[in-house]
């Protein structure tokens, strides 16, 4: 079962009086429970896609269907709560709130679904503790080390049950060590059957998922046959 | 909503100093505004209570000739205006908020009156039982009139304390006799305005209101006034009402009646009934403190609104400083309302907080300055709710344009830029 389908996707920048096609014709399915990275160096558009499938932005012109549902026109708001139901995001520089613990930074994205108070504890302390950080509840951000923040930023993103987890650079901000702990625990989610899409430049992490796909100039290419297990990693 | 305040209590704190700097518009304004509505208030209410008196809601209702009062010293008996009767009386009594009423006949200037050798030239009254209690008199030595001096027609008088000093030179007059237009009076009582119902005097004006009456005044029984003076004069009327303010209506209520009923023909009379209301006094002097204050809450009004701008200026930066953060929220399923919601809560905490500092600081410099300056002041608990939901809406008004940025704002931009 396909969780998205993009179709002829383009998309075009104003830069100046000329408009620039960051993306052309993009063309991709992710199915339930693939492990997905998309290479490319900066500049490919491959930050643009990510948005794209992260409904943070909107294509100039393609389909787009997410969960059997067309995309299209859907407004600021509907586009929130697909991200908040359907999409779990990890970003490069984890993007906590630093006012936040470590809970309340994974409990954000259930107060926004509407889930009551203390259940939205509950599920957060959770997550917390599928990521191994059942004791760094009540720590802030800048308490905690990088790759400790990145991996609550996982649980943030896990927490909300999402059918696909995005991950823009997951590694990028962090040391090698913390970097290959991050991979372990997506080949984990991805064991459970998490449906992961991941960006990066790095060919060694993009080496951890099972298809990889390459992006150069605003075209996506399948990459040249790599996939198997990561069993090296560990 | 709860969060959203919390979360904006949590960035006030944080920025402490940037907070207080923010608020300092919106505080000096309400501070000026409840300082000085607190002193309009106080100062309303002193020149009501030195006007009336506190408590002696009287209203004096006396015959006019062509807009002003008629006086019988040099005047006969006016043509086309008839005796108030008993009935009269009764449909007085009946008017809304009218306790009592007291008929009198009166002489601004007595004249031949006499003890021993020193002539009086006070005023001179015809009361009947229901006059001394109306206006709060006392009787302070001897005693007052009885039944049996309003059905004998007795020659006997009470003096107030004026007269006291002025006619007797200050001694006991009780049991004395004076001569009043040829005849033989006794002097049974003394009489005064008690304590709480006496005006002060705080201007010019009343001051000479005040001294026309200095030579005190000289009452007898109405049954006895056409001994000494001329049978059937159309009387004046005082009404005691039940409240300050329904001095006014009811003053008007008894005149119209008064006109209506005793006037004949009132359409072209030249004569008519009018109520000498202090409160309307009262009010008059009210409305010249109030115009004066007006012009100062429009000057402290410019400080809230400067301070609104400065609160609109400090969310701004506050809304590109957390830009980081509001895109997160949005990318991670905020909707435009939550982010707007959090901001405008943000501003009107900000701003409510402001306005109860200011409140309080208001309270305290006007009690400072009634201390110093002899200056009452009121509280209004009023003056103080408004003054905080004002503050509040600033908050929301200023806050509004920031806030909408902030709802507005693109989740990529916002999380690129970090």
């Amino acid at each position: 079962m396909a969780i998205l389908t993009l179709t002829d996707i383009c998309k075009d920048y104003q830069q100046g009086k000329e408009a620039v096609r960051v993306l052309k014709n993009i063309n991709l399915t992710v199915e339930k429970g693939e492990y997905i990275a998309i290479m490319g160096p900066s500049g490919s558009g491959k930050t643009t896609l990510m948005n794209i499938i992260g409904c943070l932005d909107v294509p100039t012109s393609g389909t787009y269907v997410l969960d059997g549902k067309d995309l299209k026109d859907l407004s600021d708001d509907a586009l929130a709560d697909i991200r908040n139901t359907h999409l779990g995001f990890v970003f490069q520089s984890f993007h906590l709130l630093p006012k936040m613990n470590a809970l309340d930074n994974v409990a954000l994205p259930l107060l926004y679904a509407g889930v009551p108070q203390k259940e939205r504890r509950e599920r957060a302390a959770e997550a917390l503790k599928s990521v191994g950080l059942e004791d760094r509840m009540t720590h802030l951000p800048n308490q905690m080390s990088g790759g400790q923040c990145q991996r609550v930023a996982i649980a943030r993103a896990m927490v909300g049950k999402p059918d696909l987890l995005l991950a823009d650079e997951p590694t990028g901000a962090l040391d090698s060590k913390s970097g290959s702990q991050i991979m372990e625990i997506f080949r984990r989610l991805n064991d459970e059957g998490m449906t992961i899409l991941m960006i990066t430049h790095d060919a060694g992490i993009a080496e951890c998922a099972d298809k990889v796909y390459k992006i150069l100039d605003g075209e996506l290419h399948t990459g040249d046959g790599k996939g198997g297990s990561t069993d090296e990693e560990a | 909503m709860r969060e959203n305040i919390a979360l904006a209590f949590q960035g006030i704190w944080s920025h402490k100093m940037r907070s207080v700097l923010t608020m300092l518009g919106i505080i000096i304004g309400i501070a000026a505004i409840i300082t000085i509505v607190s002193t309009i208030q106080g100062t309303n209410e002193q020149i009501k209570e030195n006007l009336i008196g506190a408590g002696n809601n009287v209203v004096t209702v006396q015959l006019n000739q062509n807009g002003y009062t008629y006086d019988m010293s040099w005047n006969s008996i006016p043509d086309g205006v008839r005796v108030v009767t008993d009935q009269t009386r009764q449909e007085l009594e009946s008017i809304d908020h009218v306790e009592k009423v007291s008929l009198y006949t009166s002489r601004n200037y007595a004249q031949q009156v006499f003890y021993k050798n020193t002539s009086f030239n006070g005023e001179m009254y015809g009361v009947d039982e229901n006059y001394l209690s109306v206006y709060g008199y006392q009787v302070k030595s001897g005693r007052g009139f009885t039944k049996a001096d309003y059905e004998g027609c007795r020659k006997v008088v009470l003096v107030d304390t004026n007269a006291v000093t002025s006619l007797f030179g200050g001694e006991d007059p009780v049991d004395k006799t004076v001569e009043i237009q040829g005849d033989v009076y006794t002097v049974v009582g003394v009489v005064a305005l008690s304590e709480e119902f006496a005006p002060t005097i705080t201007s010019m004006r009343d001051y000479q209101l005040y001294a026309d009456t200095s030579s005190g005044a000289i009452y007898m029984p109405d049954t006895t006034w056409p001994t000494g003076y001329r049978f059937d004069e159309p009387q004046n009327v005082a009404i005691k009402v039940d409240s300050t303010d329904a001095m006014t209506t009811a003053g008007k209520a008894a005149a119209d009646l008064l006109t209506e009923n005793q006037i004949v023909d009132p359409d072209n009379s030249e004569f008519d009934y009018r109520s000498q209301d202090m409160l309307e006094q009262a009010q008059q002097l009210q409305k010249m403190s109030e115009s004066t204050n007006t012009q100062l809450i429009w000057i402290a009004s410019i400080s809230l609104l400067v301070g609104g701008i400065g609160v609109m200026n400090i969310m701004l930066v506050s809304v590109t400083e957390r830009t980081a953060e509001i895109g997160l929220k949005k990318a991670i399923g905020a909707k435009k309302k939550r982010i707007l919601l959090q901001f405008l809560t943000e501003s009107a905490v900000l701003t409510s907080l402001g306005g109860i500092i200011g409140v309080v600081s208001g309270i305290i410099l006007a009690q400072l300055i009634s201390s110093m300056m002899q200056i009452p002041v009121s509280i209004s608990p009023p003056a103080i709710v408004i003054a905080v939901v004002f503050s509040t809406l600033i908050g929301v008004i200023f806050g509004m344009l920031p806030a909408i940025q902030a709802a507005n704002l693109n989740p990529i931009e916002a999380l690129r830029r970090d």
